[in-house]
């Protein structure tokens, strides 16, 4: 078997691969239970993205996609910080371990929370 | 020859990337909360995504490319751990903790079944 016909048979092994992982990604998604849990899978399907457009720039001799995949990973991690700040600072949650009248003592080396 | 070098490289980066991305996607499946979800998707995951990168990369035959995509590859390694980071740490704060109402252990004599 040549070299390329075996790189065609290892790009179309990979994309049903990529594929039946992004499905169990995106079930994450949808399925949750909680918003860090979407967030997480949000993250893993950019990653899957990024493997997506590596396959189909090798299947497609088109190079440019590379670009386009380090581009979208840097969306992607800006895009997981802001959520993680989002949830840090989403109004109505829940404080942990603070009973309701006494706030917590401000360590030193402890930076206070925003309420 | 060395096309055909660069040939099998690419092919074996493709299944090992693709390999750690469907690792990746069971993990986020399966795993029964979100620090050890994290410990699936924010490893095996970002090595996934950068085999297949390195892969396209190295396919192209191009310095200039292969040196982009390898430089892909580690600000993903460099990023992955710090997004984690970020997002277990507001999990956390926001009051949640890890499920241990799995997690067993047993005594020396292998006996016994009581949760941690």
């Amino acid at each position: 078997m040549s070299s390329s016909s075996l790189l065609a048979l290892a790009a179309t092994i990979a994309l049903p691969v990529l594929a039946l992982s992004l499905a169990a990604t995106a079930w994450r998604v949808v399925r949750g239970p909680t918003l860090a849990d979407r967030v997480l899978a949000l993250d893993m399907l950019t990653a899957i993205a990024i493997g997506f457009m590596a396959v189909f720039s090798i299947l497609t001799g088109y190079s440019l996609y590379i670009d386009i995949a380090i581009a979208l990973g840097l969306v992607g991690f800006l895009a997981t910080v802001a959520f993680a700040r989002f949830i840090l600072t989403r109004p109505g949650r829940k404080l942990p371990d603070t009973p309701p009248d006494r706030p917590r003592p401000n360590r030193p080396g402890q930076r206070r929370r925003r309420a | 020859m060395t096309a055909a070098i660069l040939d099998y490289a690419t092919v074996l980066l493709i299944l090992a990337g693709s390999f750690f991305t469907l690792a990746a996607a069971i993990g986020i499946l399966r795993l029964p909360d979100l620090f050890t979800r994290m410990h699936a998707a924010s490893k095996a995951g970002a090595v996934g995504a950068g085999l297949l990168l390195i892969a396209a990369g190295i396919h192209t035959g191009d310095a200039g490319l292969a040196a982009r995509a390898v430089a892909g590859f580690f600000f993903l390694i460099l990023t992955s751990p710090v997004s984690a980071h970020l997002l277990a740490r507001a999990f956390i704060v926001t009051g949640n903790r890890p499920d241990l109402s799995r997690l067993r252990h047993r005594n020396r004599k292998g006996e016994g079944d009581s949760p941690v």
